[in-house]
């Protein structure tokens, strides 16, 4: 589970995050949603302990992220793993090598250990075949799986996600999102994910808060947004055609 | 004051770089692959450009020596001064600062651009010494390079000399052998080794703290070589000053 409270974030005089407070649980997927600069990634790299908020606190299972000593910063960072938006793995190393990486990094297993590892979080993610390709080999949809096997390889306590579905059409998009899913139910995860994706939000919003302008406007489930009257939230979720008239649709049905 | 600040960042990032090793095991693999593109990858251009460097120095000192009271054997002489002082250390890394340089500030700029400082850092790998101590411990070969750089620079200005007429084979050995004082190579690979240092960390600097997209690692590339250039050039001057000077 991880807690956050009041927490505040600027950059050079300007004011990022303005005392959000929520709280993620475990086994859930959570989400994060809002419009480009609404304080989504600062919040993420937050929670990370990428930046360290100038108010307030983040706890992860009781460990208060900014009084931990640096050696303790490192051991949490071992039970968190990241998927960034352009993936970001190695292009040096081959699909394997990216996904053994956390481990030659930081367990004393064997090569075989390793690998055997490997093989099956590369099979989780539907790439077993993929061992020996290079990431600009393989396509965007394939980048994404191999980069949620590396986030999960360590088998970690917290999954964050920075746009996971960003570049992907729909249908792969779907299949990201349902992995993500089905992998926080099955590890117990507590997942958090940002995303602009409204196929997400409906897909596999457990919990869903909205950031505006720094400020956590609304929090909810993914049932709750169709209820919702914060103009905010329904001027954002619902900007596109397709998800005006899904949701006229619902009220209909309501009534 | 942008200045002082780079200066003070370049220092934390020295620091930083020594700071919580990787494992050894990680670390030896990833020395041996610099090893390779950094010094092995090297040596093709620099054995060309000395080769013919030396050759351009004992004719332009031979078209110069007007005088028949000049003695013959300078031509060797100034080749070996000028091959061991200035142009094999100096010379030689103002290239590789074009060459490695920018390869060097153009990896790790597009590692942070896609993100791949910020993934090694998620992990709570000390992405500086991942990147940039490997690259330090490779370069502390680069001295070999430049002896093996002396060795053909000189070699090249024999065969110009010799074969194009402008000096006599034993005048040209002669002259190499004139005078020669150790500490003239101490001297040179002294520098080399300081450059090695600034060829190795200039670059990571302006690669691992650059921002933006691909055409930012296109201009940190361009000005990690101006810088690398500019510091070499200044270092040349004050250890010349210290290690030669009276």
């Amino acid at each position: 589970m991880i807690e956050v409270k009041d927490i505040y974030k600027s950059f050079d005089g300007t004011q990022i995050l303005k005392g959000i407070s929520t709280v993620f649980d475990k086994g859930k997927t959570n989400l994060i949603i809002g419009q480009s600069g609404s304080g989504k990634t600062v919040f993420l790299k937050c929670l990370l302990g990428l930046f360290n908020p100038d108010k307030g606190s983040i706890s992860l299972d009781g460990k208060i992220y900014p009084q931990l000593s640096p050696r303790e910063q490192r051991g949490l960072r071992q039970d968190m793993g990241m998927v960034f938006q352009g993936s970001a793995l190695f292009d040096s190393m081959t699909v394997e090598g990216n996904v053994m990486f956390p481990l030659e990094m930081f367990t004393n297993k064997s090569r075989s250990e390793m690998q055997d590892r490997a093989d099956f979080v590369l099979k989780r993610v539907n790439l077993g075949d993929a061992h020996k390709k290079y990431p600009s080999e393989i396509s965007g949809g394939m980048q994404k799986r191999v980069a949620i096997a590396r986030a999960i390889v360590m088998n970690p306590k917290y999954l964050f996600c920075d746009e996971p579905n960003s570049g992907l059409d729909p249908k792969t998009a779907i299949v990201i999102d349902n992995l993500i899913h089905e992998i926080t139910l099955e590890y117990d995860i507590t997942t958090v994910i940002n995303t602009h994706d409204m196929n997400s939000v409906m897909e596999i919003g457990e919990k869903i808060i909205f950031l505006k302008n720094g400020i956590k406007e609304w929090e909810g489930t993914k049932e709750d947004i169709f209820k919702t009257d914060n103009e905010a939230v329904t001027n954002f979720v619902y900007s596109s055609e397709l998800f005006k008239k899904v949701r006229q649709m619902y009220i209909e049905e309501r009534n | 004051m942008n200045y002082l600040a780079s200066i003070g960042s370049y220092a934390i990032m020295i620091k930083e770089v020594f700071r919580k090793p990787t494992k050894w095991r990680i670390m030896k693999s990833l020395i041996l692959k610099e090893i390779d593109e950094l010094i092995y990858g090297s040596l093709g251009i620099l054995i060309f450009i000395s080769f013919f460097i030396g050759g351009v120095v004992a004719i332009q000192t031979a078209l110069n020596i007007t005088s028949e009271l000049i003695p013959k054997n300078l031509v060797g002489f100034a080749t070996r001064q000028s091959i061991i002082l200035e142009f094999a250390p100096t010379f030689c890394s103002i290239i590789m600062a074009g060459k490695v340089g920018s390869y060097i500030t153009s990896s790790i700029g597009t590692m942070r651009v896609t993100e791949q400082i910020d993934a090694l850092e998620v992990m709570g790998v000390n992405a500086l010494n991942y990147l940039v101590f490997p690259k330090i411990i490779a370069l502390l070969l680069y001295p070999f390079i430049i002896a093996i750089a002396m060795y053909v620079g000189i070699f090249g200005g024999w065969t110009a000399g010799v074969l194009g007429g402008f000096s006599t084979s034993a005048d040209f050995i002669e002259g190499v052998q004139l005078d020669f004082i150790p500490f003239h190579v101490t001297y040179a690979f002294i520098k080399t080794l300081i450059f090695a240092f600034v060829l190795a960390t200039i670059p990571s600097y302006h690669g691992f703290y650059m921002k933006g997209g691909a055409l930012e690692v296109g201009k940190a590339a361009t000005t990690s070589f101006v810088w690398t250039s500019v510091v070499i050039i200044i270092l040349n001057y004050i250890l010349t000053q210290l290690l030669l000077g009276q």
